[in-house]
């Protein structure tokens, strides 16, 4: 039985031709950037190569871009790295309420420190209004962090809108966009952004690499003390290997967007067509159409979702949910909360989330597989029992 | 993440479906806190004659709902109300701790099936119970009505108090 992984939202593979070009950097040219000497000039030499190709990326300019250590980091450099360069202007910081953990959690501790925090409402199709965001500022505000999607409902938010707004009332603008750069074309000058979150891990990259975009001007403090790696701004050795493959990744990223997008798209049509053809009482969560290509998030209603994905990891398909019981902490997903979803139909979400190798083949797995799964557990569903009750 | 047994009872759960003329029902649980337990019995001779379960959950949940109902079946109604959430737990080889409170109802919904049939028998009618849910951070059981857990002090699942 081969294996169906449609879960590219928690982890990708790497590209084959970026782990090839990795492989020197932990074979020979193992020196160190901050070295003067040719082992650390060649490893130094590399990491600027990777820089520029993430620079074209993104459409920055090299000198823009801090590589860090992952997403998260990236996350919390933009936004505690300027809450403490900023303070002294203002104390509010406003996001959104279907943000990454990075972001929430990162947000909460500045409150700690102080700092005021305003999430901002979704719609139901998890979009922040971007009229919401221009009334949300205050003559306090220092920054406004909106992700760019979000991968568990895939919704894709206004941010070149919200952009406009911010730089008319001259506010700092970051936009968490780890989960679009190398799916969807991402450029930080029509996207009106200050400062952007990626990952290579994102774009089959390796995990271990990612970057924070900082507009050439803008006051940022580092997050680490120490050397003066990253101009300063990222004390400790840099990650060689992995920031060679993520310019490897962004590389490919930029020439292969276009057929990403169509193939991802192609699954992504497929599946949410099918489904409805074969599973009665699904609720597809997100925008139809302003949504990250391949991504498929829908609740069963009915039934939980951590039964689900069991049954399916047995048939060899590796899916994810957004249900309380698959979390560590047993919460329901606050995305779906934002959004008006009830907390025991969010318990029943699924999220497929497609990725290059995936085909129309592994679509078909997946609807062969599912809706044996699906009517098992609603027949061992008092919820979906009573449900139907009431129906008759 | 499961033991063996516990994914052999959830790959194939004993008992599962309904009684119509059952003689005891207990009902734990609700979908907002993740899981919902139904327990049917049938009594003959003081003897739990046959058991049937409905469980709305994860892995665990099922798991933990088909073992009670294999510990139970054929048991006299004072053993079967001998048996314990911790028992089940053990006779299942553990479950991850974070599963501890919200997935391991089963015996509580066995116990609360027997009430009612006791309660049915003596001509009592059951007590409606005040809903219960657990805190996703500390594990303390909470009013369905409250917005804050009262063991730690933080803000419970928003939709907490709704969906039952």
């Amino acid at each position: 039985m081969s294996l169906v992984y449609v879960d590219h939202v928690a982890a990708m593979p790497l590209h084959p031709k970026v782990y090839e070009a990795m492989v020197p950097y932990f074979r020979e040219f193992y020196g160190n950037p901050s070295s003067i000497h040719d082992s650390g000039e060649k490893a130094r030499e590399a990491i600027e190569e990777a820089r520029g190709k993430v620079a074209r990326l993104i459409g920055s300019q090299e000198e823009e871009i801090y590589f860090t250590s992952c997403g998260t980091e990236s996350n919390n450099l933009a936004l505690k790295g300027i809450a403490w360069a900023h303070h002294s202007r203002g104390k509010e910081i406003i996001i959104s309420s279907i943000e990454h953990f990075s972001i929430m959690h990162t947000a909460s501790a500045l409150e700690r420190a102080g700092f005021h925090v305003v999430r901002l409402p979704v719609d139901a199709h998890g979009f922040v209004d971007p009229a919401v965001v221009e009334k949300a500022i205050s003559p306090q505000t220092i920054l406004v962090s909106v992700m760019l999607a979000n991968p568990e409902v895939g919704t894709i938010e206004p941010i070149a809108e919200i952009g406009k707004i911010t730089r008319a009332k001259n506010v700092l603008f970051h936009t968490d966009a780890v989960d679009s750069v190398g799916t969807i074309p991402v450029n930080v000058q029509e996207l009106n952004v200050d400062l952007l979150s990626l990952s290579a891990s994102q774009f089959y990259g390796p995990k271990g690499a990612a970057a924070l975009f900082i507009r050439k001007g803008v006051r940022i403090l580092p997050l680490l003390d120490g050397g003066i790696q990253e101009r300063g701004l990222r004390a400790g050795t840099e990650n060689v290997p992995a920031i060679v493959g993520m310019g490897v990744a962004a590389d490919l990223s930029r020439e292969e967007i276009p057929q990403r997008m169509s193939h991802l798209q192609k699954l992504q049509k497929k599946l949410t067509e099918e489904l409805p053809r074969r599973i009665p009482y699904l609720r597809f969560l997100g925008h139809s159409t302003q949504r990250l290509p391949g991504n498929v998030s829908v609740a069963v209603e009915y039934i939980e979702g951590e039964a689900m994905l069991l049954f399916m990891d047995m048939e060899g398909i590796r899916i994810s949910s957004g249900s309380a019981c698959i979390s560590r902490s047993l919460k329901v997903s606050h995305v779906m909360l934002a959004m008006g979803v009830d907390a025991a139909t969010a318990q029943g979400s699924l999220l497929f989330s497609f990725g290059m190798q995936n085909t129309e083949a592994d679509v078909d797995r997946i609807l062969e597989a599912l809706p044996p799964v699906v009517e098992r557990l609603r027949n061992m569903s008092p919820v979906y029992r009573k449900a139907m009750a009431k129906k008759n | 993440m499961y033991s063996q047994t516990v994914m052999e009872h959830f790959k194939n759960p004993r008992n599962v479906g309904t009684l119509e003329d059952a003689d005891g029902v207990g009902e734990v649980g609700n979908p907002v806190c993740g899981d919902m337990m139904t327990f049917y019995i049938k009594v003959k001779d003081n003897v739990i004659d046959d058991i049937k379960f409905q469980t709305f959950g994860c892995g665990a949940a099922i798991a933990v709902s088909s073992m009670v109902s294999e510990m139970a079946k054929g048991k006299t109604l004072e053993e079967a109300s001998k048996i314990t959430n911790q028992m089940v737990a053990e006779a299942l080889e553990g479950l991850p701790k974070q599963k501890l409170h919200c997935s391991n109802l089963g015996a509580d919904a066995l116990q609360k099936a027997i009430q009612d049939y006791q309660n049915k028998k003596s001509g009592r009618v059951s007590e409606p119970e005040s809903k219960k849910c657990y805190c996703p951070v500390c594990d303390i059981e909470n009013p369905m009505e409250s917005e804050i857990c009262t063991g730690c002090g933080k803000g419970l699942p928003n939709k907490h108090a709704h969906g039952h």
